[in-house]
């Protein structure tokens, strides 16, 4: 979900990049009080794992292609202001080296993929595993539902700026300026297929690698982390 | 061995995996993803390019475009696959020195 150039018009690049502004400051002054210094590794981790998850493309047969995040993990180990850097990172590269997410979109793509997906799932994982032993497997599926909405959340949220597009910049003769499809069509393909193929795949490798951290180093599932 | 030291093996392994995110949607003939295709596919999709996406749509040139080298577009899947594999280096190299750098700023020292 990684939004191109020229798939939003100006009104919509130019409403994400002013509402991350306020988002990625406070997530620098958040981080700063909270982030120890040993934890900076972990930071640089976080956001390699997000970059190389979303290069695995999963094809839905004769369709589309789409991947997980990672950033509900993220989130889960760093909490959700530093996960919030994390995967900003990852995408800002992505966009500017490989040219997966437009330039003109970062504040959109960042919003849903660094803001309201880490949020969502690092506070759904919270609820769903309050009080659970770091061990229990309750904190294992907490981690694999907190994957999936918050990629879903993500995808719904990409699919309305998508669908508001005809609505907002079109010819007089009614074709789109920017994303032709309207919200009719763009929020159920962009949920549909997420909630069907790619939801269960930020599931399964967030719920894994909980497990996995479980046995090898369960302080780093201790809460009370910024 | 700690903890750290595991993941950055882990993210060694997920790399060398990663062609696997080129290789099975052309195995499974899947295209682009949703609200993510070119000019050409937009053209046969919908019956025209709209207007302000066509001129948006070139406005970066990415050194490594979708994870591969410029001019290497008719080249075979293992060719593909290994400008995968460097792109995946590439692209964690910068995210990690640019990540680590922003903790170093951010964090506090000494704890």
């Amino acid at each position: 979900m990684h939004i191109p150039d020229g798939y939003l018009g100006p009104v919509t690049s130019g409403f994400f990049y002013v509402a991350m502004l306020p988002i990625w400051t406070a997530a620098a002054r958040i981080v700063k009080k909270a982030l120890k210094a040993k934890q900076v590794p972990l930071l640089a981790i976080g956001a390699a794992f997000s970059f190389v998850i979303m290069m695995f493309n999963i094809p839905i047969p004769g369709g589309s292609t789409g991947h997980a995040v990672g950033g509900v993990l993220a989130a889960i180990l760093l909490g959700p202001w530093a996960a919030c850097i994390a995967i900003t990172v990852a995408l800002v590269v992505q966009a500017l080296l490989f040219g997966d997410g437009g330039i003109t979109a970062i504040g959109a793509n960042c919003f849903n993929m660094a803001f309201v997906l880490p949020f969502v799932g690092y506070y759904l994982y919270k609820a769903l595993s309050h009080n659970a032993p770091l061990g229990s497997n309750r904190r294992v599926w907490a981690a694999g539902v907190a994957g999936y909405v918050g990629l879903n959340a993500a995808a719904f949220l990409a699919g309305v700026e998508f669908g508001l597009q005809p609505l907002l910049h079109h010819t007089a003769d009614g074709q789109a300026l920017y994303s032709p499809y309207g919200l009719n069509i763009a929020v159920p393909a962009m949920v549909g297929e997420h909630l069907l193929i790619f939801g269960w795949v930020e599931a399964i490798v967030t719920a894994l690698v909980i497990k996995f951290l479980q046995k090898q180093a369960p302080e780093l599932l201790q809460e009370g982390r910024g | 061995m700690k903890i750290t030291t595991k993941l950055w093996i882990g993210l060694g392994v997920v790399i060398l995996l990663s062609p696997l995110g080129l290789l099975l949607p052309e195995h499974f003939k899947a295209g682009a993803a949703w609200g993510e295709w070119g000019i050409d596919e937009i053209k046969k999709l919908v019956g025209y390019v709209p207007k302000g996406l066509e001129k948006l749509a070139p406005l970066w040139n990415a050194p490594l475009p979708d994870y591969a080298f410029k001019g290497w577009e008719g080249k075979g899947l293992s060719h593909l696959s290994l400008a995968y594999i460097i792109s995946a280096v590439v692209g964690i190299a910068v995210t990690v020195g640019a990540s680590l750098l922003v903790g170093k700023l951010l964090a506090k020292k000494g704890k």
